[in-house]
């Protein structure tokens, strides 16, 4: 067993579980350690960066602290995918030992190159996820993430076994067998998307089942989409568990990088592992623990696919003060999105999810939204939300939709510092597709 | 003593109130009486026909947001001041009227819908009404 004050080469699982209750100033010295050495080996490794740092005059051998990072230019997915295949790897192909590759859904996929050191970090982070969830080597974990380059699978797969659970390895698909698993295997996690444990929860039901009888399941682990916090109390609700969040990209490792525990207040990052800024996504300024912005991740020992402040184009926030489970790792709160869906009004930055969050404490109104942006005669941003009452909602009282409408709007003023007009109207006005609801219009001129 | 009354929550947009009328019309639904109350951007559209719940149904289907109410009917004597001295009653009995809509009926008399602002005043209000011997119509009474 190693040094248990040790936390700089997590590669057990019980050294793991010691690093994430360092004391945080502790933490802050072996990320400081971790960036200064991540900057030479991408600096000296990398052709990208050399280029990079040169044209911004940022020296990487002589970074002072970690606020001094804020000198070092982002990396995007844009500049990974120029590089691809192999651009961006710090090492010789001949130590790389598994490569992944993001969706691509976007665009040109985005490789993750592995060494085994790369391979035994991520294992660990991810078993962190199923330890915070109460998992170890009693427990019977099924992962219906999709293997493959999808880093889901895999990376579950690893993270089980390094947990010391049993894995059962059934990729995703094939409902009713999963659920056959489930009952008859003694399943205690389940790992997928949360769309799929919904569907498997719905299928479950469908054939009769009732999950708090026939299941054994204590907890599920589900990442790579986000959801609600209604969606998880449903999900709950049908299986009978605990739903906890997990967090990660390809372009940084995958599943892991931030793990939520059964307090279900945020995500614990592995902040042994990745530096995290949030950063105004607008002017690339760094904001403070709290404020809501993009997160930019410096991995601290990747040796295969490093990155310096790359930029996730997710939206979060760190979530200040400390997390009644004891581990010191700061926290991120859930995804709010992407900055793909920002929009600046008025010099504001605005998330969707922001103006969501503000309906939801609104009954008479769904969940149905749109959002107009245009101009006025004097060329300023004028924002209408459009938005649906709910059935039981009484409009028949004179000035009650006026109300309403004001009300909303002056929660809107207070929680985003824009004014906002809004507008209830007809139900299905707002059209409906079964993929992703047009949650944005905006005819402001020179806006894409 | 109140008879039902469908509120629509309309659009103020070309070809909407004629959407709705359509829609009541394949139920088979036969209005009585149509009022709107327009915004530049909405209208709420009150009606009296003869099957409410029917004609909530069909609109419910349809997609349309709207809603069973309750009012009061009241017949108007068919002459000069008849409906200032119902009015009068209720201002002397210290009741506003949120809203109200006229309509005629076979008979002859005109019948005045009218909610009150208050709703715990409804009592009050039909008792004043009846007092002052106007006569209240009930579900029924006025097909």
């Amino acid at each position: 067993m190693a040094d248990e004050h040790d936390g700089t080469a997590a590669t057990g699982n019980a050294e793991a579980a010691d690093v994430t209750y360092l004391p945080h100033e502790k933490l802050e010295e072996m990320q400081l350690e971790g960036v200064r050495r991540t900057l030479v080996n991408c600096y000296e490794h990398i052709p990208f960066y050399k280029r990079s740092f040169d044209e911004a005059g940022f020296d990487p051998y002589h970074l002072a602290s970690l606020d001094d990072l804020t000198n070092a230019p982002f990396v995007t997915k844009q500049d990974l995918r120029d590089a691809a295949p192999y651009g961006m790897l710090a090492v010789p192909l001949s130590d790389v030992r598994e490569i992944h590759m993001s969706s691509g859904t976007t665009g040109v996929a985005t490789l993750g190159a592995y060494t085994q050191h790369d391979l035994d970090f991520w294992a660990d982070c991810f078993a962190r996820g199923i330890r915070y969830a109460g998992g170890g080597a009693n427990d019977v974990v099924q992962v219906a993430y999709g293997y493959g380059l999808f880093t889901g699978g895999l990376g579950a797969h690893y993270g089980a076994l390094a947990s010391g659970a049993t894995v059962i390895p059934t990729s995703a698909g094939n409902t009713e067998r999963q659920i056959r698993i489930l009952r008859e295997m003694g399943t205690t996690i389940l790992c997928c998307t949360p769309s799929y444990a919904m569907h498997i929860a719905d299928t479950a039901l469908e054939m009769g089942l009732d999950p708090s009888r026939d299941f054994h399941l204590k907890a599920g682990i589900h990442g790579a989409e986000p959801f609600s916090d209604n969606f998880r109390a449903e999900l709950e609700r049908k299986l009978d568990y605990k739903v906890l969040d997990i967090y990660g990209l390809t372009e940084t490792m995958g599943p892991g990088v931030a793990c939520e525990c059964l307090e279900q207040d945020g995500l614990h990052l592995a902040e042994d592992h990745f530096f995290a800024e949030i950063i105004d996504p607008a002017t690339g300024k760094r904001l403070p623990d709290g404020e809501w912005g993009e997160l930019v991740l410096t991995t601290l020992d990747r040796e295969a696919s490093p990155v310096v402040r790359y930029r996730t184009r997710d939206i979060t926030r760190i979530l200040p003060g400390e997390c009644p489970c004891g581990c010191t790792h700061k926290r991120i709160d859930r995804l709010h999105g992407r900055t793909d869906d920002m929009l600046i009004i008025r010099g504001v930055n605005v998330f969707p999810s922001q103006i969501e969050d503000v309906m939801k404490t609104f009954d008479q109104v769904s969940s149905w939204y749109q959002i107009e942006v245009g101009t006025d005669e004097r060329s300023l941003d004028v924002v209408t939300l459009k938005a649906e009452a709910n059935p039981d909602f009484d409009f028949d009282q004179t000035g009650a939709i006026e109300a309403l409408q004001r009300q909303i709007s002056a929660r809107l003023k207070t929680d985003l510092s824009v004014g906002i007009k809004v507008r209830i109207v007809e139900p299905k006005s707002i059209s409906r597709s079964t993929g992703k609801a047009k949650r944005v219009i905006d005819t402001r001129k020179g806006i894409k | 003593m109140m008879i039902k009354q469908i509120s629509v929550f309309l659009e103020n947009d070309k070809g909407r109130l004629a959407a709705l009328c359509r829609c009541l019309a394949d139920a088979g639904v036969n209005m009585s009486a149509l009022s709107i109350a327009d915004t530049p951007e909405y209208g709420l559209v009150r009606i009296v026909c003869n099957e409410a719940d029917k004609a909530k149904a069909a609109l419910d289907a349809a997609g349309y947001r709207a809603r069973v109410t309750k009012v009061t009917a009241v017949a108007v004597p068919n002459r000069p001041g008849g409906l200032a001295e119902l009015l009068e009653t209720l201002d002397d009995a210290d009741i506003s009227v949120e809203y109200g809509y006229c309509f005629s009926h076979q008979d002859g008399n005109a019948i005045f819908a009218l909610k009150v602002t208050d709703s715990a005043q409804a009592a009050e209000a039909v008792f004043a009404i009846e007092r002052a011997g106007f006569q209240i119509l009930e579900e029924g009474e006025l097909d």
